[in-house]
């Protein structure tokens, strides 16, 4: 039975291909649309979320706070307050897993013939555990080598491309600042950071070395801020009121003071971010929902059009013996091999657009087969939802009327 | 011919319902029709001839009376059961052939299968013994308006006659066709009442169409006015 009804409903929309074509044409949009913008908005959602992973997560970085002298307020940063010690202390705390005291700047790199202006940063071991990042090859300096304040540098991605080209970096000795350094590593690549910036493009040295060797200090032991990370997301508040207590006490501030330390949480700011993109990327699908909703309808209207202009066939269907149902699936069918096929092509044609904008306009793009299905699923349920009404409006024809009809 | 009754309507009525009351079309209509009996039905436009034929087609429902087709009372009878009844049990046959245009004749003649649930390697083999039984045998593959209206006609006899039914209905089948068609076609339904035994009822206007029947009914304002032999009908008619 279903399948002379299937050709039946080919050969009906064989009949007017124009027409059937143009049908299709709305769904394939529709389609292609809910494709292509899910696959843009994912890719946003992708490209933000491997930030954010690249960052570390449950992170706080304590900044050097401003200072008041003779009433004249300074900006953040103005006074190193923060020290190694001060470091030390919050890693004591039970809410913070790694502490990572950084002391930054920027230097002029030297190899060979080369040479690259770079940040260094001043740092200790666990900055690797803080960042969540990995060493390809070599090793990491260790705390001794932080003790000692030794000559040895870890190179970013970018440092390494730049200086020693295809050269292999560690163990040779380059110069920052016209002092010799050892490589003993080289870290993985992190790409770009949330704000752009290319977070390959620095290097790691001791923390002790960057201050007494390469930047030196008015303020020995003083480090411009400190990365620390909490046990977990849940921990992050109670962390930042006991680092703000401890730091409070170490600095010996009054209880009227201002905090002379500025404490941000970097993982709220990236999760407010995510959340963003994860919303554009909702708007995105609604609003291309919408264009498959307009070919629905416009499956519909061409479905009544049809019904119409084939009242008298339906009469012919019925007098020789078609019941209700048969004529309902006949035209229900048409409606959904419309979409169907529609379906089909605007997968196509939307996974095309999708790569074509991957590789023409860079745009990031994550295609999932969930996504496909579901446009699949919802076009699907749109003709048949929107071909119901017309297919029963044609099953419900009285016979002498239908007859009749010229 | 035998005994056994295919039609039968007892004080059958219809009304159409307007605004301006209702308006009745049939009133008090009590024929028996037996098997194998070939019936012309006869009447000016608006004697209700059409209706009482949408109506023994099971196309309409009467308002009032009774009528029992092959046995079943067709008011006791839902939609798929109708539906039924016009499928296996009614051929019909009308006045502007109603082929469908797009299927080929062989398509055409075998779509009553097709609702019948029948697979389609019979069909297509009984709709070619049925198109060479009409003499259109090597035309299964052409499209209806590759044909002229005599042979659409008879392609539309074969469409009727695919689940051999016991009953045809013949909604004015040579209306639309010149003199010397109409009697090839009705020597075709003269065959059929003859050989096979199907029952025919035939609406005409022409009195040499009605004349190949052999009972004849006169509706004139929604009654029957005569119910005998196609001759004294005639009669009747030349001298009112």
């Amino acid at each position: 039975m279903i399948v002379p009804m299937l050709q039946e409903a080919w050969h009906a929309m064989g009949a007017n291909r124009l027409r059937s074509f143009l049908t299709m044409l709305g769904m394939m949009i529709g389609v292609a649309a809910v494709i292509m913008m899910m696959a843009v908005g994912q890719g946003a959602q992708f490209m933000v979320d491997q930030s954010i992973a690249s960052m570390g997560s449950n992170l706080f970085i304590v900044l050097s706070g401003s200072t008041t002298s003779g009433g004249v307020r300074l900006g953040g940063g103005a006074t190193p307050t923060l020290t190694t010690a001060d470091a030390e202390a919050i890693a004591e705390l039970p809410t913070i897993a790694a502490v990572a005291p950084v002391s930054p700047g920027s230097a002029q790199l030297v190899y060979g013939a080369n040479n690259w202006a770079t940040s260094v940063m001043g740092t200790t071991p666990s900055f690797l555990d803080v960042r969540d990042w990995p060493v390809t090859a070599g090793n990491a300096f260790s705390e001794s080598d932080v003790r000692a304040g030794t000559r040895v540098v870890l190179l970013g991605a970018t440092v390494v491309k730049n200086l020693f080209v295809d050269e292999d970096p560690v163990g040779k000795t380059m110069r920052i600042r016209q002092s010799p350094f050892q490589v003993i590593g080289v870290l993985a690549s992190k790409g770009q950071s949330l704000d752009g910036r290319d977070q390959d493009d620095t290097v790691l040295i001791p923390v002790t070395t960057a201050q007494r060797k390469v930047f030196g200090s008015r303020f020995p032991g003083t480090v411009r801020f400190i990365m620390a990370q909490a046990t977990s997301v849940q921990a992050m508040a109670q962390a930042e009121r006991e680092m703000a207590q401890l730091l409070r006490q170490r600095h010996h501030l009054p209880d009227r003071a201002d905090d002379d330390f500025d404490i941000r949480n970097l993982t709220a700011l990236a999760n407010a971010q995510a959340e963003t993109t994860r919303v554009m990327s909702l708007m995105l699908g609604a609003i291309a929902s919408i264009s498959l909703l307009v070919g629905g309808i416009g499956i519909m209207n061409i479905m009544l059009v049809s019904v119409t202009e084939r009242t008298r066939e339906i009469g012919i269907r019925v007098a020789i013996g078609a019941r209700e149902r048969d004529i309902l699936v006949q035209f229900l069918l048409e409606a959904i091999i419309i979409s169907v096929i529609g379906c089909l092509v605007g997968v196509i044609l939307g996974v095309g657009a999708a790569v074509a904008a991957n590789l023409v306009a860079k745009l990031a793009v994550v295609i999932t087969g969930g996504s496909i299905m579901l446009a699949f699923c919802v076009a699907a349920a749109v003709g048949i939802f929107f071909g119901f009404y017309p297919a029963n409006k044609a099953a419900r024809l009285k016979p002498i009327d239908a007859l009749r009809y010229q | 011919m035998s005994g056994t009754t295919v039609i039968r309507t007892e004080h059958l009525s219809k009304q159409y319902e307007t605004e301006a009351g209702p308006v009745p079309v049939l009133k008090d209509v009590n024929l028996e029709i037996g098997a194998g009996e070939f019936v012309a039905v006869m009447g000016p436009s608006g004697s209700g001839k059409s209706t009482f034929m949408n109506i023994l087609g099971c196309l309409d429902l009467p308002t009032g009376g009774k009528y029992v087709l092959d046995g079943r009372d067709v008011a006791t009878l839902d939609k798929n059961q109708l539906a039924r009844l016009r499928n296996e049990v009614i051929g019909f046959v009308f006045q502007g052939y109603n082929l469908l245009p797009r299927a080929s004749l062989s398509d055409n003649v075998a779509l009553p299968m097709v609702y019948a649930g029948v697979g389609r390697g019979r069909r297509d083999a009984l709709a070619r013994d049925l198109l060479d039984r009409v003499g259109l045998a090597n035309f299964a593959r052409y499209a209806p308006n590759q044909i002229s209206g005599g042979q659409q006609q008879r392609v539309a006899i074969a469409r009727a006659l695919i689940n051999s039914p016991r009953l045809i209905l013949a909604d004015e089948p040579t209306g639309n066709l010149d003199s010397g068609t109409s009697h090839e076609i009705m020597k075709l339904f003269v065959a059929l009442n003859r050989q096979d035994g199907i029952t025919i009822v035939l609406v005409t206007h022409e009195a040499d169409i009605a004349a190949h029947a052999r009972r004849l009914v006169k509706f004139v304002d929604g009654r029957v006015t005569h119910d005998g032999g196609v001759a004294s009908g005639m009669s009747a008619e030349a001298t009112p």
